[in-house]
């Protein structure tokens, strides 16, 4: 068989140019944007360029780009979570009154970290079981966990924002390596790595191929229920690193932490190139999503915008920003 | 290839490469396969055939371990088949080309093919990767760039990847699902072709095919199936034609109704002219003209386009050129309101997913084309529409307590009787039926057949779409489509194994 020439099937030449450049190239998309926002930004305001306000302007997107990473995996398995964004103030609000004593529990200081985390694997793990072990609708799960963690965020604190932070949450918000803000170094890390899963490991590329074609990814031996919850539980975990980012760099906790960022986080991974059907779209891309929502953000600010119309105008942005990648991307986004 | 050298040594000696012994399966009521035995011999590829509803599919869900049988075995070389459990296991033995691909777009030919084994170790090396595509692309002849996204490939090129795929897991036996069905002549017979080569190194094919001409041309063996029951298996050399289209469609048919209208008037002028209408990659070129009182018959398999031109007529789909005129006036193609505007009334192919909604009542379902005319200003005269139904319930014999009853709660066949309500609810001067009595009862079947009878003697035009004997049986006339095109037309009193026969594609070669 080896020596099988088939004259016809030769004929059956491709033709098409090689693709995974093309994908790469669709990886890309946003750094013209994102170099068009730095000249505008330029000309808005001289300060715009400063090293400072740039890095400032990283350090705002890392919680934010944290979310997204998570929420752009689920995508890319076909699913939804809309509960990140409680995860985001319920994990670093519980982990914190657990280890100072306010739930009446003694618990060492060195333990808030580690208990955020597993607080995020619980609520990913109980995602993950209503979604695929009792067959309910994610988007509805996670709308109704959504409410309910942010319901007992309110009820553990009191409807109070919390000051008081263990040193180890506290020091990971202000803390600087080789002069770059730790939470981005964090950010950086997370995001590398899981590039580095997506595009280079069996598992990773099986969320490909659940997203794609939940039937082939089965009959191919891949255990698709398993994946997806691991996936679920990996969010949420991210989703509270990102939490402890936060109080950290504000140096408290509000009751309302992460309240109304999954808007954003959807946003920012479609316009990077996430499908909201699944199986397309890369975290690369995803990222410069968040880095052009947050330069507009920026700009915005620096161009002396009333505070009562940025909402406005920020949202306008989004779509228009929307538009544009249905353009350029040349797919529709349903 | 060393495994492949392996089991052409062995198939001398070696017991059938995969055999069902005495396999039965039930889906409540319906008894999909009733002590079906099949064995195919190594190196040889041995067709399946039946006429829709014969068992074909379900056999080859259990012979590919997606569905357990609920009696009786499966082999693979003489060793019972693996638990539906161990996928890896059951791919070593058979790998299926299934009509749906389980190609995924989205990712490369590369990763397509070794989906979930993409390296050995842990981390992928995307090269690498490439170049193991491409070196079992190249041995077995399929000149397809691995890098390629698997979405831009064409049909063809897709099943040659997923016969690649199938055949890299170590499988030597792999089922062919209507592997010619969306392929063109010229990409069947280079199909063909590597069969036979792979043939020669040892695979062994069961093929599945509605072409029996096709069957003849590639396979050893033929499995015919009826009914759920096991038919023959017989040598294709000594088995005529004619005696094939016989075990498939079997002697002793129960004797449909005979419908006698009354003769058309010579000169009367058709209401519905089709002229040159084609949709790419569906049908062709297709001319038809049907007249008031006239039942015409569009016979055909899944593949011959037929479905897709009555979809056209009704707006579901758009043509790419060509005409459809009712009474000398043409309307605009691919618009559902323009066509019921026109006078097109129509049951579409699949009652569940176009036929009716089963959470709103009988008479909602019936009345959804005519809320216009039950109330002003868009308001629902609820009594007008419950007297409405009524009327159509009595029309139709439909089986219901009423015109509140959710159309969820009643029998497939009477939930037919309400797509064919819907149709006539606008009284139109056309009628578009595709399948129109599939999977209902014989009872059903009488008085949905009696319908368009009615239909027909009140003066409408009735294109009727079915591969259903009986369904054909009630038309003036029926006219055979095989691969896109009109290929033979009968008059009343056809016998059943020409209309089969043209079906399944048999005269064809004689014609050209």
């Amino acid at each position: 068989m080896s020596g099988n020439t088939d004259v016809q099937a030769t004929q059956l030449v491709a033709a098409a140019p090689r693709t995974p450049m093309l994908a790469r190239l669709r990886d890309l998309t946003l750094i013209p944007v994102i170099l068009l926002l730095m000249i505008i930004g330029a000309f808005v305001d001289p300060v715009f360029l400063s090293p400072q306000n740039l890095m400032n302007v990283l350090q705002q997107q890392t919680e934010l780009s944290l979310v997204v990473l998570a929420e752009a995996m689920i995508l890319i398995c076909g699913k939804f979570d809309l509960s990140l964004e409680s995860t985001v103030g319920l994990a670093p609000a519980t982990g914190v009154l657990l280890v100072t004593g306010a739930l009446g529990t003694t618990l060492p200081q060195e333990l808030a970290i580690p208990l955020i985390l597993v607080i995020g694997a619980v609520i990913g793990f109980l995602n993950g079981f209503l979604i695929l072990k009792f067959r309910l609708s994610a988007f509805i799960v996670t709308l109704g966990m959504l409410i309910v963690l942010r319901g007992l965020q309110v009820a553990f604190t009191g409807g109070r924002s919390l000051f008081e932070l263990p040193p180890s949450v506290n020091d990971l918000g202000i803390a600087v390596w080789f002069g770059v803000p730790a939470s981005v170094w964090i950010c950086l890390v997370v995001y590398v790595a899981a590039i580095v899963f997506l595009g280079y490991f069996r598992q990773g590329r099986a969320l490909y191929a659940i997203g794609g074609n939940v039937d082939a990814a089965k009959a191919a031996g891949i255990r698709t229920d398993r994946v997806m919850w691991m996936v679920f539980i990996i969010a949420s975990v991210i989703a509270a690193l990102a939490g402890i980012l936060l109080a950290g760099r504000l140096g408290s906790i509000a009751s309302a932490q992460g309240q109304g960022m999954i808007f954003t986080v959807f946003a920012a991974a479609v316009i990077g190139g996430i499908s909201l059907d699944g199986g397309k779209g890369g975290l690369f891309g995803a990222l410069c999503g968040v880095i052009v929502l947050g330069l507009i953000q920026n700009i915005l600010t620096l161009a002396g915008v009333r505070g009562e119309w940025i909402g406005a105008i920020y949202g306008a942005i989004i779509l228009a920003a929307l538009m544009l990648a249905r353009v350029t991307s040349g797919r529709a986004q349903d | 290839m060393q495994a492949a050298q392996q089991s052409a040594d062995t198939a001398t000696a070696a017991p059938a490469v995969a055999e069902a012994r005495s396999v039965s399966k039930r889906f409540g009521p319906t008894t999909a396969l009733d002590n079906v035995s099949l064995a195919v011999r190594a190196g040889q590829s041995h067709a399946l055939v039946g006429r829709n509803g014969a068992g074909k599919s379900t056999l080859v869900a259990i012979m590919t371990g997606m569905t357990p049988p609920d009696e009786g075995q499966i082999l693979f070389g003489g060793i019972p088949a693996p638990s539906l459990s161990n996928r890896d296991a059951w791919r070593q033995n058979v790998a299926c080309v299934y009509q749906r691909s389980t190609i995924i777009p989205a990712l490369t030919v590369a990763e397509n093919l070794f989906i979930n084994r993409q390296s050995t170790g842990s981390l992928i090396s995307w090269p690498a990767l490439n170049r193991r595509a491409s070196t079992l692309l190249e041995e077995y002849g399929v000149s397809i760039d691995a890098s390629r996204a698997a979405g831009e490939l064409d049909v063809e090129s897709r099943q040659m990847v997923e016969i690649a795929r199938a055949l890299s897991m170590g499988a030597r036996f792999i089922i062919l699902d209507e592997p010619t069905a969306q392929l063109d002549g010229a990409a069947s017979e280079r199909l063909f072709s590597r069969m036979r080569t792979l043939q020669a190194g040892g695979v062994t094919f069961l093929f599945i095919s509605h072409h029996l001409h096709e069957i003849y041309e590639v396979c050893e063996t033929v499995t015919v199936l009826r009914d759920a029951r096991h038919i023959a298996t017989r040598p294709a050399s000594e088995l005529s034609r004619d005696e094939l289209v016989e075990a498939m469609t079997g002697e002793a048919r129960r004797s449909a109704s005979v419908w006698s209208r009354p003769a058309l008037a010579g000169e009367v002028r058709p209401i519905l002219e089709v002229e040159d209408l084609s949709l790419t990659g569906h049908y062709i070129g297709i001319d038809l003209a049907v007249r008031p009182g006239e039942v015409v018959g569009i016979a055909g398999s899944g593949s011959s386009g037929s479905t897709a031109l009555g979809q056209s007529l009704f707006g579901m789909r758009r043509a790419d050129n060509g005409t459809i005129r009712i009474r000398g006036k043409a309307i605009p193609s691919g618009s559902i309101p323009d066509a019921l505007d026109a006078g097109i009334g129509c049951v579409p192919k699949d009652r569940q997913k176009e036929g009716i909604v089963p959470l709103l009542s009988v008479g909602e379902n019936v009345t959804m084309p005519i809320t216009d005319r039950l109330g002003r200003f868009g308001a629902i005269n609820m009594a007008r529409r419950d007297r409405f139904t009524s009327n159509m319930i009595e029309r139709l014999d439909i089986k219901t307590e009423g015109p509140q009853q959710l159309a969820s709660a009643l029998s497939g066949g009477n939930q037919q009787k309400i797509v064919m309500g819907r149709a006539l609810s606008n009284d139109p001067e056309v009628l578009i039926l595709i399948d129109p009595t599939a999977g209902v009862d014989v009872k059903s079947k009488e008085s949905l057949l009696g319908a368009v009878d009615k239909s027909a003697r009140d003066g409408r035009a009735v294109v009727m779409i079915s591969d259903d004997l009986d369904d054909l049986r009630c038309c003036d006339r029926v006219v055979v489509m095989f691969r896109g095109t009109i290929a033979r037309e009968f008059a009343a009193g056809w016998a059943e194994a020409d209309v089969i026969g043209a079906m399944e594609g048999m005269g064809i070669e004689r014609q050209h």
